[in-house]
């Protein structure tokens, strides 16, 4: 008999399962009338669990038969995670009380996705790798359609779930073909394995198609074409949910996957990453520069993003690695800010908006929230000494150590295109004439933004805490 | 240690701006509060500037006032300091934050408070870029300048801002990506990024000209040269009085700046290569936008084209590496700093008076507006560079340079000086001198004493450091001998080694 596995390394995994079913059982029991106390109480057990992974971070141990890896990598992303969604849960409190689609289905949904995130960072199996992808996929599928009486809300989920089983087929049948030639699914085995034997078409093969599944999850181009519909159809709270914990998840696990199990055959992925890279960068750049919705425009925005951080990636070192951490934890606050005051694109007559001539003259209106939205801006454009600069340069700063000197150029240019459609929210909002203003922020989404903002603004200061961790949880990666 | 006083000012600006923003009760209250905590805060940062020159030790050729501590990475420090060619643009950024402000007092009446606030962001920056000695906190006060200035022209600029701001905006951040690259590029080479380690480097010449050509880019659309300098003209014409004199007073000298501070000092070998480059692109800027000024039917515009004829005469000075050419040159900078900032007020008090800034709707100004015309008239000859203006000192020092180092540069830079008469003297003649004939101006108003407090320091240094130059030409001397040496040291091979004989 099997000794029973250790379950300590996973403890918060195991309490985020719990607390799901356990939030479940409450929010069945009680009714819609919970949802405000559900999704308080997921609030508390997604902090929680990162306060879990938190004081266990320097705890470095694989169990469940080699399935299961924590690390500080690992617990970087998982607070990102866990951190970042508890957050969009309290910005989406509001939207989903004024909406009608006060439901405790929702912050179920959230918490059990982000376990399936936890798992994904963690896996170190190409079976808990699809186990964890599932698990969230699923729960975000759901998500999507969470709105069901619109039209928009429900084919958004559709096509994502359509699509997303397309990708995530690839992604088995990629890791199906590299079983077939390596004879394990472990990915320290999968490494020892092709270490030493000759480079078959059939590990190719699956390298590349486990590597088109993840870039569809991550949304590269040119796996990104679900990413505008989608976004824009699902309600915004969902959309603004997507744009964030999924990233850094899916991130997290290309990077496990591309630098683990292939590490050792690096010369033929870097150059699939650096063109996933480039093309994101520049549609990124180019294709939301005609887009009229503004979350159409955040989707686009977020592929150019993936491509920033894809870059780190290419780079193939730790100071890569450290590039997308600090990356994702920069692009993480400045993105919570911008979804906060997307979110409260509401007239007076509580009508929701999402053009973003909508938001003319907003400066006058709402100088505050104007300002939050600008400094979102300037810094998702790069400007210094804005944190998305930082976030640029980091990886800029791996791509040149690891001689990708065309990548970067392609980046920087792409840097200048984007920051015209970033400018052009803000050109709408200080120097167009005023349209009616929108309701104040109320108070706890307040609060979030504000906070969003001066983490935007004055990381400049103090950029060593972050990128110290990040450089450890890094060099977790490359042993 | 000493009371890091760099730091203080560039940062002090922020403390204002933060008051300003905290600022309580209804738009009039706000509005007024944010002017006079706007003026209060940019005058004692100039106070606090004087401190700086009174402190400072004109012998040394080093930097001083130097400050470090880590920051981004080894390597990557908070390095501030300054020396005799810093040290004066701090100075004329300080002066000309005040007076901005006053310039502001009342043709700015909506969004005071972030008015104010752009205005002292836009001057930590500046300050921060003539205190900088790592390269990446350069690059980040390079580039933070242009938020400011890209809210000021799009906010409070006349009717065809967008286009204009986007213009300038998507203009310098092209050009300066590529350095962004460079100063990587650099970093792993030499594992830092400090001006003053790097100037001691000894890069690979082929690299040098790569890296030239990128840093290039970022400063020569800064300057602007011909023939990046179309954002100027659309940024000068569509922003607000206050916004060109900076744009046109301190934006532009940070482009010459770069060069004095990064390509001359760390790329040698290549400087040498691109000379010709630069001389060529020089005076067909002095000429070509000589030319164009003479023809233009908006006084702000024909400003601006003169500003890069003069920035045309900056770059031949720097370029000829002898020590008149290049204390001409920063000569030539400080002058048109206060010059251009000058011209632009003025146009700036007729402007709130009659809405146009149109020459042919002026004319016989000198009739209802004496004291305007004599100030606009020290302008105008200092523009030209008529000896006993400072505009004449630096415009002959570095034809005295470039006389030594090619005498067909400076035979063609010097037609500059019949061209900038032409076209000065002839806009003068049109809007003040002749009849007053125009129904409209028939009740204008002489300046008033906010305006005369604006103009008159202007005047008053423009005529002492025409006729008395050698303060700033004292600070100049050790900083630009230094410079020389070392250039001369690091292309014969001999790199460093006259610092550290300094040094000792």
């Amino acid at each position: 008999m099997m000794a029973f596995p250790d379950i300590a390394p996973a403890a918060a995994e195991l309490w985020m399962a719990i607390g799901a079913m356990a939030l479940l059982v409450y929010g069945v029991l009680r009714g819609d009338g919970s949802t405000r106390a559900v999704v308080w109480m997921a609030v508390a057990t997604l902090l929680f669990a990162a306060w879990l992974v938190w004081s266990h971070a320097e705890f470095a141990a694989v169990t469940f038969s080699g399935l299961y890896i924590a690390d500080r990598f690992g617990a970087f992303a998982k607070i990102l995670v866990l951190v970042g969604s508890a957050l969009t849960l309290i910005l989406a409190l509001d939207y989903l009380e004024r909406e009608k689609l006060e439901r405790p289905e929702f912050p179920v949904l959230v918490v059990t996705a982000c376990l399936g995130m936890m798992v994904m960072i963690s896996a170190s199996d190409l079976l808990s790798l699809y186990v964890g992808l599932e698990l969230q996929s699923l729960s975000l599928y759901v998500l999507a359609a969470f709105q069901r009486d619109s039209v928009k809300s429900t084919e958004s989920g559709l096509k994502y779930f359509v699509l997303g089983a397309l990708a995530s087929g690839i992604l088995l049948y990629g890791a199906s073909l590299v079983y077939g030639v390596t004879g394990v699914t472990g990915f320290s085995a999968i490494a020892t394995a092709l270490g030493g034997q000759e480079r078959s078409v059939g590990i190719l093969f699956g390298l590349a198609f486990v590597a088109a599944g993840l870039a569809f999850k991550v949304a590269a181009v040119p796996f990104h074409m679900w990413t505008p519909d989608v976004y824009e159809g699902a309600p915004t709270p969902v959309t603004a949910f997507f744009s964030l914990a999924p990233k850094v998840a899916a991130l997290a696990l290309f990077i496990r996957v591309m630098t683990g199990p292939f590490g050792g055959i690096g010369d033929d992925w870097v150059g699939i990453i650096s063109l996933l890279s480039a093309l994101s960068m520049l549609l990124g750049s180019f294709a939301a520069i005609g887009q009229r919705n503004i979350k159409r425009l955040m989707a686009y925005s977020s592929i150019g993003h993936v491509g920033y951080a894809l870059m780190g990636l290419a780079a193939n070192s730790t100071g890569g690695v450290r590039g997308i951490l600090v990356y994702l934890a920069i692009y993480f606050g400045m993105n919570l800010g911008a979804w906060g005051v997307i979110l409260s694109m509401r007239r007076a007559d509580g009508k929701l908006v999402e053009d973003i001539n909508d938001l003319a003259g907003l400066a006058r209106e709402r100088p505050l929230m104007a300002a939050a939205m600008a400094v979102f801006m300037f810094s998702l454009a790069g400007i210094p000494p804005l944190a998305g600069f930082f976030a640029k340069f980091y990886v800029f700063f791996a791509a040149i150590d690891a001689g990708l000197y065309l990548l970067a150029m392609i980046g920087v240019l792409a840097t200048v295109v984007g920051s015209y459609y970033y400018l052009r929210i803000i050109k709408i909002m200080y120097f167009d004439e005023p349209a009616p203003g929108f309701v104040p922020l109320n108070g706890t989404t307040g609060v979030v933004v504000a906070a969003a903002a001066v983490f935007t603004l004055l990381f400049f200061l103090f950029p060593a805490p972050l990128v110290g961790e990040a450089g450890l949880a890094a060099v977790a990666l490359f042993p | 240690m000493d009371w890091p006083i760099l730091s203080t000012l560039t940062f002090l600006p922020l403390v204002g701006a933060v008051f300003i923003l905290i600022a309580r009760g209804d738009a009039e209250v706000v509005a007024r509060n944010a002017r006079n905590i706007a003026l209060w805060t940019s005058g004692i940062v100039f106070l606090a500037s004087l401190a700086l020159w009174i402190n400072f030790d004109v012998e040394q050729g080093g930097f001083q006032f130097e400050e470090t501590a880590p920051w981004i990475a080894e390597g990557i420090g908070y390095h501030m300091g300054i020396d005799g060619m810093s040290m004066p643009f701090i100075l004329l950024t300080t002066l000309l934050t005040p007076i901005c402000v006053l310039a502001s007092w009342t043709s700015i009446h909506s969004q005071v408070r972030e008015y104010m606030i752009a205005f002292l962001v836009l001057e930590t920056m500046m300050i921060g870029v003539f205190s900088a000695l790592d390269f990446v906190l350069f690059y980040l006060f390079f580039e933070g300048g242009l938020i400011p200035m890209f809210l000021i022209i799009g906010i409070w600029g006349s009717d065809n801002r967008v286009y204009a701001t986007f213009k300038f905006f998507l203009y310098t951040l092209l050009g300066s990506v590529l350095m962004l690259l460079g100063i990587l590029w650099l970093y792993f080479q030499f594992g830092t990024t400090d001006l003053t380690e790097l100037a001691r480097a000894g890069i690979d010449p082929y690299w040098q000209q790569l890296l030239w050509l990128g840093f290039f880019a970022a400063f020569a659309v800064k300057i602007p040269m011909w023939p990046v300098h179309t954002w100027l003209p659309d940024a000068h014409v569509q922003a607000p009085t206050a916004g060109s004199v900076i744009l046109a007073a301190v934006m532009l000298k940070i482009g010459a700046y770069g060069f004095l501070r990064i390509s001359i000092p760390i790329l040698p070998d290549a400087t040498v290569t691109f000379t010709p480059l630069v001389y060529t692109m020089s005076v067909i800027a002095i000429v070509y936008t000589s030319l164009v000024a003479l023809m233009q039917e908006d006084m702000k515009k024909l400003i601006a084209y003169s500003s890069i004829a003069h920035m045309g005469f900056v770059t031949i000075g720097l370029f000829t590496f002898t020590p008149s050419g290049i204390e001409g040159a920063l000569m030539v900078m400080l002058s048109h700093g206060l010059v251009s900032a000058a011209l632009f007020l003025c146009v700036g008090v007729v402007y709130d008076r009659m809405h146009t800034r149109l020459i042919a709707e002026y004319g016989g100004l000198v009739n209802r507006m004496p004291l305007y015309a004599a100030a606009f008239l020290v302008f105008t000859l200092a523009n030209v560079g008529l000896p006993g203006t400072s505009g004449f000192v630096g415009e002959f020092l570095v034809l005295v340079g470039a006389f030594q180092d090619t005498t067909l540069v400076a035979t063609l830079a010097a037609t500059s000086v019949i061209l900038s008469a032409a076209y000065a003297l002839w806009l003068f003649r049109r809007v003040v001198f002749g009849a007053l004939t125009k129904a409209e101006l028939k009740d204008i108003l002489d300046l008033n004493r906010r305006e005369v407090a604006m103009l008159l320091p202007l005047v008053a240094l423009i005529i002492l450091f025409g006729v008395w130059p050698m303060p700033l030409l004292d600070l100049f001397h050790a900083p630009v001998e230094n410079l020389i040496e070392q250039h001369e040291l690091a292309l014969n091979g001999l790199r460093g080694v006259g610092a550290t004989l300094a040094a000792q």
